[in-house]
């Protein structure tokens, strides 16, 4: 299929960026949506020009690394990440948009590639269960109901790609931090640093520039692992507790 | 050291003509694993290692490259015992090493089923899974830690299946006999890997871990025969910078992506130890690398990377092609008499469930027969029909459902009604930077850690084995072997006069910087992929699943001839001091050719079969693999001479004292 | 946001249930308004209740503001660049929350200028509350932004409640269809418990 790219080129950080129109032709209804993107660089190289720049790694829809706006949804029309979209969800002859993550807190670093290290950031206000290695005690010591675990795992599932807050028409971080904050306040092992977790990343995520919530439900409807809108109203709940409770 | 003629001896006592591109060096006598009963080694170990004073530690700088389960787990603890950590990763966040791709769950000798497990019979099933071409005492100490992986994992929360008593749940795996693999659905290794991920959060948020993320490290700095330090370049600038450590550690992760196309990231590459290896760290066994059978075909050129299905699949799905070589009828329409369901065949008492590297090697040979399916016939079928008429389609789905999920999204065809295609693909590399029993290369202060190294899957993997050695190698044995080299050698490198003006490390720099400079410089017609994709279809056609001398030997005269050609025709767009992710490529290319060549070289001067490894030369009458122990009971460390340039063969023998080899049968 | 959107909101659902008895005529209501200035009597001083009333809910709306302003200061600056092509997911309601809330602000000024300091209604007599309705809905200007501030009000109330539910820490994944439910059974009784009487104006039902 022959296809109309209208691409995000913004050269550094700091450059002033704008929509550039690329035609790409031969496409392959098997290709995933960054082989598309691929074949268009290989054709930029030969013809002299910077490719365009994206990130992306595993291609299996796990590591969380690529991260584009296509036709205004992120990862694109189906619910996936960019890498396992495949362009038989688009038609011969179609005009895609591509663009970046928009937020504050995620600047753009060159083309489509942003800088996600605010999400980093937020992980390391407390987003950990403070357990040295070797100082775990034996594994069966402490069950943890299925109910919970399954709970926890439902939220660990998060990849951290940044979906939520492209969609977000406030920039939150909400769902991705609601998404760590519910995972480890359900098990018995994240019970001790429970209040000060939420408290802590919430004010890291605050901190960082991110919009506040205003629960238009973009974010778990964007999220290619399905973490669900009400992880948010979990931690709140979460936030309240603690905050009565005093650190 | 090295004796040219030495390495006749193996050649001809395997009845094969001598190869002369290398030179035979001295034996590796001495890889410090401690004597004694293989029980008690790890303790003796960790008695007898000097300790650095706790309050010593933080003067002390340890350099970390990569962020994956071994090194996450490594940079995290090292920082908790106190040490200045500096820890690089080219991706964007620690969090997205290719450790989190993997699904199937990790092992450990905890015998919570009381089924028979226990920690010998783990290092058991692991020596005899590498087919008898790892080290020992290595395997016992992997098996022996592996209990304490889980408990650290489960205290950090990370999600483990569990049962409705609220206890772990663990399954049965890789046709292994106990239930011993620990699992998160499909996404154990995410899940790990968060848990590292966030130990590691925590020490960089107190402060005791620098990391660099989006910065590559481009050479290593030896400086007076230690290792001082890297050259790294920051992704975003372009910024080439020096780094300075008392000792280095690379947990880089494995080479599978010389082939092109395989089940690794995009971006996960050999340079690291590649470079470590220019500087004189052995690489050892480099021709040891997985196939593994359950893939999703290629679709076509554009193809970027496979995707690999749990091996799971194979426990209810039957396997079969066309009796007829080019019949291109949809399957439903290829009665029963006409199907060939080869595995169950050949290996009656095995059947679907043979091992990985049999059940690949089956199903190249199906398609080389003419009789693969799909499209370029190059796949074979995967059947539920069978199982979802004996289960029903609910328990099927209850079971696969996100596999076959995640097949139809990438392939648009329901395996409920149609069955699944698959392809073996390049998974895991067992060879590796050669370590000792502490983990250290044969440069002194430079450790590999995780798939890295070669040390403990000998020829061959064990499903779920990955994960355990990952995180065994960084949570608990470095962290306590490297104490031993930092209180032996407690001059830290600025008190040694290492700096940014020290010739070595000028030396370093200016290397890195002409060789970026002249990809830059070339302005040829060939994109940096081509050259790669071309480069892949050598490895994959003469040094994949099924190796001859022939094939060999051609690769070894065309992979010079395309290096040549890169040299002269490669184009890489912009400038070095930017984000520039082609040059990113085209400089990793210029090290797959060189490791590519290394691969080669080991797998023709080793004219066995064992494990991964297949030489045709090489096999049982009933075409199984046929090992050959006198000749070949060794780990091969290979020391690098220069580009091009006959490279030396130490080799470490092997030596069998608890676990006694036998050749492998599945029939 | 939440608790003091959460406080107006109770305010409405008895302001509404008051509203309604104007169909029991002239009487009745205006017994009714008198009422409300006896409430708390003879603790309370005539018409405190009512004043204390007042000061509460000009408490709770400006700080629905200020906290509104301040929520959206934070997200337009999280948020500088626009998408070329922005594909919206969220519901009619939840998108016009921000623009709703400025619209019902000024209709209560309006609404406080016309029906309680009678400063713009036409024909209006203190203490004669059901009259002074009437006169407002008579003029059909008046009627038709009254219908659709309620409109708008109904819309908010959809997003807000449920929203509120969700900051509060209520809600759940169980939970949510019921605060779902909820919200859209509070929007649709208050716009048509308060559209239901200007209607009743000018249909001619109440006169």
């Amino acid at each position: 299929m022959k296809l109309t790219l209208r691409v995000w080129r913004q050269r550094t950080p700091e450059a002033e960026g704008a929509m550039a129109t690329y035609e790409v032709d031969g496409i392959s209804a098997d290709m995933s949506f960054l082989e598309m993107l691929d074949t268009l660089n290989e054709e930029l190289i030969l013809a002299g020009d910077d490719p365009v720049a994206f990130d992306h790694d595993c291609r299996e829809g796990i590591c969380g690394a690529c991260s584009l706006v296509i036709n205004g949804e992120a990862h694109g029309p189906e619910r996936t990440t960019t890498c396992q979209l495949h362009m038989r969800s688009f038609r011969d002859g179609d005009t895609i948009d591509i663009e970046p993550w928009r937020a504050a807190a995620f600047p753009v670093v060159r083309d489509l590639v942003v800088d996600r290290s605010a999400f980093d950031r937020v992980i390391q206000a407390g987003g950990y269960v403070s357990v040295p290695t070797g100082a775990a005690p034996e594994a069966h010591a402490t069950p943890v109901p299925k109910a919970d675990a399954d709970f926890a795992f439902e939220h660990a599932e998060c990849i951290g790609c940044g979906a939520c807050v492209a969609a977000c028409p406030n920039g939150s971080a909400m769902l991705f931090t609601s998404a760590k904050v519910n995972h480890l306040n359900v098990l018995p092992q994240g019970a001790p640093e429970r209040e000060s977790r939420v408290l802590d990343m919430v004010e890291a995520m605050d901190a960082e520039g991110f919009g506040g919530c205003t629960n238009t439900g973009e974010c778990a409807v964007a999220c290619p692992k399905g973490i669900p809108l009400p992880s948010i109203a979990a931690m709140n709940r979460e936030y309240l507790r603690a905050t009565m409770r005093g650190r | 050291m090295s004796d040219s003629n030495g390495h006749k001896e193996a050649m001809d006592s395997a009845g094969f003509p001598p190869y002369t591109d290398y030179a035979l060096g001295a034996p590796v006598t001495d890889a410090k694993a401690p004597d004694g009963p293989i029980a008690e080694r790890w303790d003796r170990r960790r008695f007898e290692a000097k300790l650095v004073n706790p309050a010593n530690r933080r003067k002390h700088t340890v350099i970390v490259v990569g962020t994956g389960l071994a090194g996450g787990a490594a940079g995290a603890t090292l920082a908790e015992q106190g040490y200045h950590v500096v820890q690089f990763c080219y991706q964007d966040s620690p969090r997205r090493a290719h450790s989190i791709a993997a699904q199937g769950g990790i092992n450990a000798a905890k015998n919570y089923r009381n089924d028979g497990d226990s920690i010998h019979r783990l290092f058991y099933d692991t020596v005899k899974g590498g087919d008898f071409r790892a080290r020992e005492s290595n395997v016992h100490r992997l098996a022996q830690v592996s209990v304490e992986i889980i408990d650290q994992c489960v205290a950090q929360g990370v999600p483990f299946a569990r049962e409705y008593g609220g206890l772990l749940d663990t399954r049965s795996f890789g046709g292994v006999q106990v239930s011993r693999t620990f699992y998160a659905r499909g996404q154990t290794g995410q899940q790990l890997l968060l848990g590292a991920y966030q130990a590691l959060s925590r020490q960089i948020g107190a402060g005791n871990v620098e990391l660099h993320p989006r910065t590559e490290m481009l050479d290593l700095l030896v400086v007076a025969g230690r290792a001082r330090g890297i050259v790294a370049r920051d992704l975003v600038t372009g910024r080439i910078d020096t780094y300075f450590a008392d000792a280095v550690v690379l947990a880089s992760g494995g080479y599978g992506n010389v082939f092109y196309l395989s089940t690794n990231a995009m971006n996960s590459n050999a340079t690291a130890v590649w470079r470590a290896h220019r500087r004189g760290a052995y690489f050892a066994n480099p021709c040891f690398t997985q196939i593994h059978p359950t893939c999703i075909p290629r679709t076509g050129d554009h193809q970027s990377k496979l995707t690999l299905m749990s091996e799971s699949l194979r426990n209810d799905g039957r396997i079969w092609v066309p009796k007829a070589k080019g019949d291109t009828r949809p399957a439903a329409e290829i009665p029963e008499d006409e199907r060939d369901y080869y595995l169950e065949r050949i290996y009656p008492a095995f059947g679907n469930l043979v091992p990985r590297d049999i059940a690949s090697r089956a199903a190249k040979n199906v398609c080389d027969e003419g009789r693969g399916v799909g499209p370029g016939g190059q796949g074979v079928y995967l059947d539920f029909a069978d199982a979802i008429a004996r289960m029903g389609r609910a328990a099927v789905e209850e079971k696969y459902g996100n596999l076959f999920d995640m097949y139809e999204r990438i392939t648009a065809e329901n395996p409920y009604e149609v069955p699944m295609r698959i392809y073996p693909a390049v998974h895991y590399t067992m060879g590796g930077l050669w370590v000792d029993y502490d983990l250290q290369t044969t440069v002194p202060g430079l450790f590999a850690i995780g798939e890295a190294n070669f040390s403990d899957h000998g020829a061959n993997r064990l499903g779920a084995s990955a994960l355990m050695q990952g995180l065994a190698d960084g949570y608990f044995v470095l962290p306590s072997t490297i104490n031993d080299y930092l209180a032996r050698n407690p001059h830290r490198a600025d008190e040694e006069g290492v700096n940014a003006e020290h010739p070595a490390v000028q030396e370093a720099v200016a290397d890195t910087e002409d060789r970026l400079n002249l990809l830059l410089a070339v302005d040829g017609d060939r994109t940096p992929d081509s050259f790669h994709r071309e480069l892949g279809e050598i490895m994959w056609e003469y040094c994949g699943m099924a190796r001859t001398d022939a094939g060999l030997r051609k690769a070894l005269e065309l992979i010079p001839r395309l290096r040549e050609e890169f040299w002269r025709r490669i184009k890489v767009p912009g400038t070095g001091e930017e984000f520039n992710q082609s040059l990113e490529k085209a400089n990793r290319i210029v090290d797959y050719f060189e490791l590519a060549e290394l691969m080669c070289l080991d797998a023709l001067h080793r004219a066995e079969s064992c494990g991964g490894h297949f030489r045709e030369e090489s096999q049982t009458p009933d075409g199984e693999a046929a090992r050959q122990d006198e000749a070949f009971s060794y780990a091969a460390a290979w020391e690098f001479t220069g580009t091009g340039a006959a490279p030396v063969l130490h080799k470490e023998d092997l030596v069998f004292e608890y676990v006694h080899p036998t050749q492998r049968s599945y029939a | 946001m939440a608790v003091t959107g959460l406080a107006m909101l109770a305010y409405l659902v008895a302001h509404m249930l008051g509203n309604l008895k104007i169909f029991f005529g002239s009487g009745d209501f205006n017994g009714y308004a008198h009422w409300l200035r006896t409430i708390g009597e003879p603790v309370l001083h005539h018409e405190w209740f009512l004043w204390l009333a007042r000061v509460g809910l000009v408490v709770a709306v400006v700080l629905h503001a200020v906290a509104a302003y301040q929520l959206s200061r934070r997200d337009i600056a999280a948020r500088p660049a626009k998408y070329e092509r922005k594909r919206r997911r969220a519901s009619y309601a939840t998108r016009t929350m921000r623009w709703g809330g400025i619209i019902l602000g000024l209709f209560i000024v309006w609404h406080l200028l016309d029906l309680t300091t009678l400063t713009v209604n036409p024909r209006a007599e203190a203490g004669h509350p059901y009259e002074n309705v009437v006169a407002s809905f008579r003029t059909w200007y008046s009627g038709a932004l009254y219908i659709v501030a309620m409109l708008a009000l109904g819309l908010h109330i959809r997003h807000g409640f449920w929203s509120a539910a969700q900051t509060l820490g209520a809600g759940s994944a169980r939970r949510d269809r019921l605060f779902k439910a909820l919200a859209n059974g509070l929007a649709l009784l208050l716009t048509c418990g308060f559209i239901a009487v200007p209607v009743a104006v000018m249909t001619g039902a109440v006169s």
